[in-house]
């Protein structure tokens, strides 16, 4: 007799595999991002991977929790290379690091670890460096393929902020996207970036590791949003291929927005979710100051979890209403 | 005849497992020298003794009958024997009185249940009662008295006969289907008869094609159009009786309600046999298929009578492959409860005896934070939220937890399941359950107990005010009022501070 | 500078009676602390928590004479309850207090019972029936399991026994 209850059977899903599918599904877009901006990535995600683990550790060890187990369960790493994904390449390490702090020691470990956040801790990690720093982490150097046809190493907008910024100089869309910097579908070398990080969701839906309720309703919302601007307006409003594949769209579709921590608990509430992030993505690169707003929106968005989460319960079997 | 049949959809919950390959042949079984039959088989109270140590009981004979007023149902003889003892037992989840039989070998009926040609003339009280005598309880493990269920004017229109059977390795009822299926529609129309309901479904799990096969012909050969047949996918727990029903009528079982306040009650398929047995041969509910699967040298199911030592069973079934490292479980993997050793006794609710081998049964993994992945809530049945009912019990937020439904839950086990964090939420449930009915009871008892503090308060107060009103009778007639009403005051005084002070 | 301070006073205004509104119009709480608190408390009457009884406990509590973690009989969610009606940090039960055990009650042991009918006068729920020299017997569904017997018997008659329901809900 060993004091087993039942079930006996459990399923051989565990934190740690789940972590460790989103960590291979991130593979394509880290080489690819790795490809088109150069070794500057890696030294970003061995430098963050190292500060998120020891910052784990320590603060593990702060709050007399044990050490192994915490670290085993990968969810660190998760947001060492989500961070690394979403910032640009070769920052120096200092910087990664004031993200990297932001992310697991306020963003994860103030509110009680792993399962207790209320925010995405990449997104925090991310925000906080880009209004502290601006001039270091809203600037990305010119993508370049393998750094072969590299034209110039220093930095240059990303294709969302040229748009922009080209955007309010009166010039038409079709004028911006015939320049360099652009290619078949988005911005150069993005567009990978984006249909990579597509690919790797695409696999963690089949894999079951992710529903289809947030990055199916948040890049629907996004792609009807800029198609009903686009069809009116095209001269002067980005297409919506350019907008689902540019700057971080498919990473936070796929990767940031479907973070079951942060994110709403019923399968109603993760479509409220994802319509809300694209909402706020689409409203802040159309009429914001940034020109890429997806890290606000997930944030804003945590922010109405625990009122989605109340509004969405399931009807209970037996009963006439939802709970409240 | 053609018989309706209707293929049910894989449900949005549930976990899906691949039960194929369970064997569901029908092995014979000797009869054991001693039987021990407790008295508590059954939701309920115990049934009271009616035979004493040294008695000769024959095969059938009544044991004990149902406890008067209360929910239970009686116990028979399973074999023919001299009564040993009748004294507190461990049994399969619960130590109580049990009676010991050994066996004389005779086997010889007791003829006080007559047998009925043609059970369904006879009228639907005398069937009712029939099944209440004949300890009848549902054999799908739950336990329940069939007779309360069979209730005529309960505005029961529909009969599931419920051969789901959805926990993976369990074939009891696919073995009963496929060799006693005469046995189990007699016994499905005797419930009609009873119930006044005009359609039976007999459900069946997507798999068994033999007992499919068995029971299409069946009905063909009965032609009676108030059956149909439905197939469910093998998915846990399609065949729990909420989710059966509404798999089937679409209606449910109303939140704090009884099943038959959906219109429609499960039978389990031995149950119906077990009906039937008793009204055309007189045989009360004194044996059931077992399934005896897992680490065993020749997995079967096994006509067990109740009684009978699982060491019996296991013998039969060849042994253990496997002795090392033994576990025994009486159910299937999902629900059934582990069993100290296999001395214990086969009840009226072992459909299964499951040896696991070890690989089968998960190492004791250190449980993880909840991380919300909702996996948990897409496998609930009852559409709850164990994420956040978690959250709740972890904060031992009691209203929270009632208001996230933790009454409704029926703890099948399916978050635990697929739990990534390995959290143990089912037996975490059990237990603020268990809390929430305390809290529950002890505040009714805190309002009664604060109607009688009053009403003493009131009735102190006013003997006090007799005594009073007494010594100011007495002493009016004395000229010094004033110092009278002073002594009064000391005394009411004193009084009052003798009955506050509990030392 | 003149329409920074307009606003900030028009924004103040508009709060200001919305809030009025509001508290105007939500249901009022006519109950007086007290009977809140007390009606939280298990009305045992027990003492365990050293006041004479569950309303001068809850007297103590409002004064801020006792801590709200006294209440044995009420275990760990009548504290958590009173924490959140009076807003302070919700707390464990005192084990200096004794131990939370619900649902018990006292029995006589009716061979051991000499009558001398001191328990009746100590029942707070007048639970126990009887009269001199007859046994006496406790009715069940009356008995708190307040212990408030115990002390005044003579012969140690009575003990407290775990009350567990027979079934907890027909299945």
């Amino acid at each position: 007799m060993s004091g087993r209850h039942a079930p006996h059977w459990l399923s051989r899903n565990t934190v740690p595999l789940t972590m460790q599918r989103v960590i291979i599904a991130l593979a394509p877009v880290t080489l690819c991002t790795l490809l088109w901006f150069g070794v500057g990535v890696i030294s970003n995600l061995l430098l963050l991977v190292l500060f998120c683990a020891a910052l784990e550790a320590a603060a593990l060890t702060l709050r007399q929790r044990d050490v192994r187990a915490g670290l085993a369960d990968c969810s660190a790493i998760v947001t060492a290379l989500l961070l690394g994904l979403t910032l640009p390449p070769a920052l120096p390490w200092w910087l990664l690091l004031v993200a990297a702090v932001f992310a697991i020691a306020l963003a994860k470990h103030v509110y009680g670890g792993l399962g207790q956040n209320p925010f995405n801790p990449a997104m925090v990690g991310y925000l906080a460096v880009l209004i502290a720093f601006p001039d270091d982490v809203a600037r990305w150097p010119q993508p370049a393929f393998a750094g072969m046809d590299q034209v110039d190493a220093v930095s240059a907008a990303t294709p969302l902020d040229s748009i922009k910024m080209q955007l309010n100089q009166m010039r038409t869309m079709a004028e911006i996207t015939a320049q360099p910097a652009f290619g078949l579908l988005a911005g150069r070398g993005w567009e990978w970036i984006n249909l990579a990080a597509l690919g790797g969701g695409l696999w963690l839906l089949r894999k079951q590791v992710i529903s289809w309720h947030v990055p199916g309703s948040m890049l629907l919302t996004l792609a009807a949003a800029y198609f009903l601007l686009f069809a009116f307006t095209p001269a002067t409003q980005p297409s919506p291929v350019i907008g689902l594949l540019s700057g971080g769209t498919m990473l936070a579709a796929f990767f940031i927005a479907t973070d079951p921590v942060s994110g709403a608990a019923s399968d109603t509430g993760k479509i409220i979710f994802g319509i809300g992030v694209a909402l706020f993505c689409f409203g802040m690169r159309t009429w914001g100051a940034y020109p890429d707003g997806i890290a606000f929106a997930v944030l804003l968005m945590n922010t109405a979890v625990p009122l989605i989460d109340r509004w969405t319960a399931p009807r209970i079997y037996g009963h006439r209403e939802r709970p409240r | 005849m053609r018989v309706p049949l209707s293929k049910i959809a894989r449900p949005g919950w549930g976990i899906a497992f691949d039960t194929r390959g369970n064997s569901a042949d029908l092995s014979a079984l000797s009869l054991p020298e001693r039987v021990c039959v407790p008295l508590q088989q059954h939701i309920g109270s115990a049934a009271t003794p009616v035979v004493k140590p040294g008695d000769r009981v024959l095969t059938g004979q009544p044991l004990a009958r149902a406890a008067a007023n209360r929910l239970g149902a009686a116990v028979h003889a399973p074999l023919a024997g001299r009564v040993q003892a009748i004294a507190r037992q461990p049994g399969p989840g619960r130590t109580g009185l049990a009676v010991s039989i050994e066996s004389d070998g005779t086997d010889e009926r007791w003829p006080g249940y007559t047998a009925h040609r043609d059970p369904l003339r006879l009228s639907t009280s005398a069937l009712r009662s029939a099944v209440v005598q004949g300890g009848i309880v549902g054999l799908g493990g739950a336990t329940f008295p069939a007779g309360v269920k069979l209730n005529r004017g309960s505005g029961v229109d529909t009969l599931i006969l419920n051969g789901v059977e959805c926990e993976p390795v369990i074939s009891c009822d696919d073995a009963l289907m496929r060799t006693d299926v005469d046995a189990m529609l007699l016994g499905a129309q005797i419930m009609l008869r009873i119930l006044e309901a005009d359609s039976c479904i007999v459900a069946l799990k997507d798999g068994m094609a033999d007992a499919l096969q068995t029971v299409t012909t069946a009905l063909q050969t009965l032609a009676d159009d108030r059956f149909s047949i439905a197939i469910l996918p093998p998915v846990y727990p399609a065949g729990g009786e909420a989710q059966l029903i509404e798999l089937l009528t679409g209606r449910e079982i109303p939140a704090g309600g009884l099943p038959w306040d959906s219109g429609a009650i499960c039978q389990n398929v031995a149950t119906a046999a077990a009906v039937a047995h008793l009204l055309r041969s007189g045989e009360p509910l004194i044996s059931r298929i077992v399934t005896v699967t897992g680490a065993v040298v020749a997995p079967a199911n096994f006509r067990v009578r109740i009684g009978t030592p699982i060491s019996h069973l296991i013998a039969a079934a060849g042994g253990y492959t496997d002795t090392s490292s033994r576990q025994l479980i009486m159910g299937g993997p999902m629900m059934g409860i582990e069993l100290p050793d296999d001395s214990l006794p086969v009840v009226k609710a072992t459909n299964c005896i499951y040896v696991p081998t070890i690989d089968e049964l998960p190492a004791t993994a250190a449980e993880l934070p909840c991380i919300r992945c909702g996996d948990c809530a897409t496998a609930c049945p009852a559409h709850l939220m164990p994420q956040l009912l978690l959250q709740a019990q972890a904060t031992s937020d009691t209203e929270r937890m009632q208001s996230l439904g933790l009454q409704d839950c029926i703890e099948c086990g399916c978050c635990d399941y697929v739990c990534p964090s390995k959290i143990p939420l089912t037996r975490r449930f059990v237990a603020a359950k268990q809390e929430l009915w305390d809290i529950a009871f002890e505040k009714r008892r805190a309002a009664k107990a604060r109607e009688r503090i009053a009403a003493r308060t009131t009735r102190q107060q006013r003997q006090q005010q007799e005594q009073a009103d007494q010594l100011a009778a007495q002493t009016h007639n004395v000229s010094d009022t004033d110092t009278a009403h002073q002594k009064l005051q000391e005394l009411l005084q004193r009084t009052g501070a003798d009955r506050e002070d509990p030392s | 500078m003149i329409t920074a301070i307009f606003i900030l006073a028009g924004i103040a205004l508009v709060v200001g009676l919305g809030l009025t509104l509001v508290n105007r119009t939500l249901p009022q709480n006519d109950q007086s602390p007290l009977d809140e608190l007390e009606a939280l408390l298990p009305a045992t009457q027990c003492a365990q928590c050293g006041y004479p009884g569950c309303r001068p406990y809850a007297e103590a509590i409002l004064a801020g004479t006792a801590d709200i973690n006294r209440c044995a009989p009420g275990g760990d969610a009548t504290v958590t309850a009173i924490a959140r009606l009076l807003g302070r940090h919700t707390a464990t039960v005192d084990p200096a207090y004794g131990a939370y055990q619900p649902g018990h009650v006292a029995v006589v042991d009716e061979a051991a019972c000499i009558g001398c009918a001191l328990c009746i006068a100590a029942c707070p729920v007048d639970a126990i029936v009887g009269a001199h020299r007859y046994t006496h017997t406790v009715i069940r569904d009356e008995c708190t399991g307040c212990k408030l017997c115990l002390p005044p018997c003579p012969v140690d008659c009575i003990s407290i026994v775990p009350l567990r329901p027979a079934t907890r809900q027909a299945a």
